[in-house]
């Protein structure tokens, strides 16, 4: 029978499958963890003196709470957020005990999750992959199935490598046509949510498909499948390519010699089947989407930069969200005065993205009144990135450069947004207080966010591109 | 875990949609390295003004909500983040169980963990409850049933291995751990067993 790529990955994985009674036993091919989810499930170990089945499962990184300064990291400056020194201090506590392989703070190969993961070439196709965080979901990029999970199924997975699963619906999101100029895979996953809704995925895991997911980068298909979670999808996956291949061959976990041909093989057998059904299919067409930002308090409230904030008479909901943003039905979003930028995150804080920037800020300088902050997703990005100067146009432009981590997309390290003041970010949510309480969120593309810096208001980048 | 198989309680309505696991429990609590003590801080920003003083006007502060067991949310709550501590905030409160017509994947796993039951309805069942703050109703898990007051029994789906576990107070790790044999046998037929160099 034809099937999908994720009941194929489903199905090699099933250690017990489901019944009426009972969800199925999955194993877990890859088990991430960071500071701020596993505590307590390191906890649950103790409690129950049980110790990490596999430890050559399992990696460790730290990254939501660390600080992004450089004498704080290198320097030798303790960690100034005490809460955030203590947990990352106890990870580490966690991980020398339990053995757990673990890039601490000064690593060179140290950044978020979601980025070291593929850059390491640990992320493969046909792997299920699992870490308390809900934008594992980025990491199907590559054909594999990778969700996030609760600290009670750390635990789980830690202690017995399985996770209790009901196998989940598909939805099939066939996005099709070229891409005009300026408009890039954020844009893509933005008009995505929009079109879905935030709660349009529940229960499904995505398969993007078509022409324009196929065009993309890994980079791109990164960022696509990083927010399916903003769709309420737990997954989303996208069939693994010669552009897959190209991207993982050579790199420092990714299989070697004999192994990488036998992978190959393996990973080129799981592309859905030809009549394979979907649960559900949505059509997409790309040659419309135009450069998208957010405007209200969720990744769904979203429109095209020349559009106006839309009209819901009489939504008591949606009035008390933009009163939150300070906006009005009506408004131009092109009016909104921006306070800081932020380019980062799991979402767009890869080399291509901050090269985006660049082309964006070279020559050109930060508007008065505006602080840009640029935080690279892992130290070798970080690496690269200062390896073809661009730290040097970040500087020249009055830009801010700091060691990686998730830094403002969520402010637990002390990087915050102050009350009132409106970010244009490149992270993956808008909520109430995302960035710092009363923080006002506006996602966008690398290169939208570029472009507002350099004119203090929200733009579309068309508008500066040669 | 405390095994539950009927809650009786009046409601605390937030009609709000979407809320998500950042305005349950916001990120800068998450530092905590325990679960206890976080219902302090749920729905902290919504809460407490800028001097950390409660809201008068919150629904949380006022005394109808002191008591209360069941939470009805406006659609689809519980989206973002995976963070446990949002279910932690809930339970450490007081809460039991969480009304809505959607309720985000991550946030329903969690809360099951935790003996937080999710309880989904129909959208005229939502509607009522949500124009009827206070309403005392019955929660069966064991037949699955949301008595309304006015004798009403309206069904809700709850996964049947999450319902077992939550009907004994017994966590899935039991169950998990003893798999072993079969988790064995998995790694050798697939070639997934421990790699000779960090073994
Ligand atoms: S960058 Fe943001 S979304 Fe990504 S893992 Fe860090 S906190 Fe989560």
């Amino acid at each position: 029978m034809a099937k999908t790529m994720f009941e194929k990955v489903w199905e090699t994985h099933e250690v017990v499958p489901e019944s009426a009674d009972t969800p199925a036993v999955l194993f877990i091919d890859l088990h991430l963890t960071h500071e701020v989810t596993s505590p307590q499930s390191f906890t649950l170990l103790r409690e129950k003196g049980l110790p990490v089945r596999r430890r050559d499962l399992t990696f460790a990184t730290m990254d939501h709470s660390t600080p992004t300064t450089t004498d704080q990291v290198f320097g030798g400056v303790p960690i100034k957020l005490a809460s955030a020194r203590g947990q990352v201090e106890q990870f580490a506590r966690n991980c020398a005990d339990f053995d757990v392989e673990l890039l601490g703070l000064q690593d060179q190969k140290r950044g978020i999750v979601h980025i070291i993961g593929p850059e390491m070439g640990l992320t493969q196709p046909g792997k299920t992959i699992v870490c308390g965080d809900s934008h594992t979901s980025t990491h199907g990029a590559f054909g594999a199935l990778a969700f996030g999970i609760g600290s009670t199924e750390v635990g789980h997975v830690f202690a017995t490598q399985c996770l209790l699963q009901r196998k989940a619906k598909t939805m099939a999101v066939n996005v099709e046509g070229a891409l005009a100029p300026g408009v890039s895979a954020k844009d893509v996953v933005l008009a995505i949510i929009n079109h879905i809704g935030v709660s349009g995925g529940t229960g499904h895991v995505l398969e993007y498909r078509g022409s324009t997911i196929r065009a993309m980068s890994m980079e791109e298909r990164m960022t696509v499948c990083n927010m399916s979670i903003e769709a309420g999808a737990r997954a989303g996956m996208i069939e693994p390519d010669e552009t897959t291949f190209a991207y993982l061959q050579g790199r420092e976990r990714a299989p070697q010699g004999a192994a990488w041909d036998a992978a190959l093989a393996a990973w080129r057998a799981l592309a859905t089947d030809a009549g394979a059904r979907f649960d559900r299919e949505v059509h997409i067409d790309a040659t419309q989407i135009r450069p998208m930002v957010t405007y209200g308090t969720h990744p769904g409230m979203s429109i095209a930069i020349g559009d106006t904030v839309p009209v819901h008479a009489g939504d008591s909901v949606y009035a008390a969200s933009l009163a939150y943003m300070g906006l009005q039905p009506g408004q131009a979003i092109t009016d909104v005065l921006v306070n800081v930028v932020f380019v980062g995150s799991c979402t767009n804080g890869r080399l291509s993205d901050l090269e985006e920037v660049a082309s964006v800020l070279r020559g050109r300088k930060v508007a008065h009144g505006v602080h840009m902050l640029i935080v690279p997703g892992s130290q070798q990005v970080k690496r690269e990135a200062e390896a073809r100067g661009l730290h040097e146009v970040f500087a020249a432009a009055g830009a801010e450069w700091r060691e990686s981590g998730c830094s403002m997309c969520l402010g637990m390290n002390g990087d915050t947004v102050a009350k009132g003041q409106y970010c244009v970010s490149t992270s993956n949510r808008n909520f109430e207080g995302r960035q710092g309480v009363g923080s006002r969120t506006l996602l966008a593309s690398p290169l939208t966010a570029a472009a507002s810096a350099v004119t203090g208001r929200v733009t579309d980048p068309r508008s500066l591109l040669a | 875990m405390d095994p539950i198989r009927i809650l009786r309680s009046r409601t605390v309505v937030m009609a709000t949609t979407n809320i998500d696991t950042d305005q349950i429990i916001p990120a800068r609590f998450l530092t905590t390295t325990t679960k206890e003590g976080l219902g302090a801080q749920l729905f902290a920003d919504w809460r407490y003004d800028a001097t950390g003083a409660p809201k008068p006007d919150f629904i949380l502060n006022t005394p109808a909500a002191q008591g209360c067991q069941v939470l009805v949310a406006g659609r689809n709550v519980g989206c973002g983040s995976s963070r446990e501590h949002a279910p932690w905030a809930l339970v450490d409160f007081g809460f039991r169980a969480v009304i809505s017509t959607e309720i985000a994947d991550i946030f329903r796993n969690n809360s099951l963990k935790n003996g937080l039951l999710p309880v989904i309805v129909d959208a005229a069942t939502h509607e009522w409850l949500l124009a009827n703050p206070g309403a005392e109703v019955t929660i069966d898990l064991e037949s699955r049933e949301l008595g309304l007051p006015d004798g009403r029994k309206v069904v809700f789906p709850v996964e049947a291995f999450a319902r077992f576990c939550l009907l004994n107070g017994t966590d899935e790790m039991g169950y998990l751990l003893g798999q072993g044999e079969a988790i064995a046998a998995y790694e050798a037929l697939h070639g997934k067993q421990p790699t000779a160099a960090t073994a």
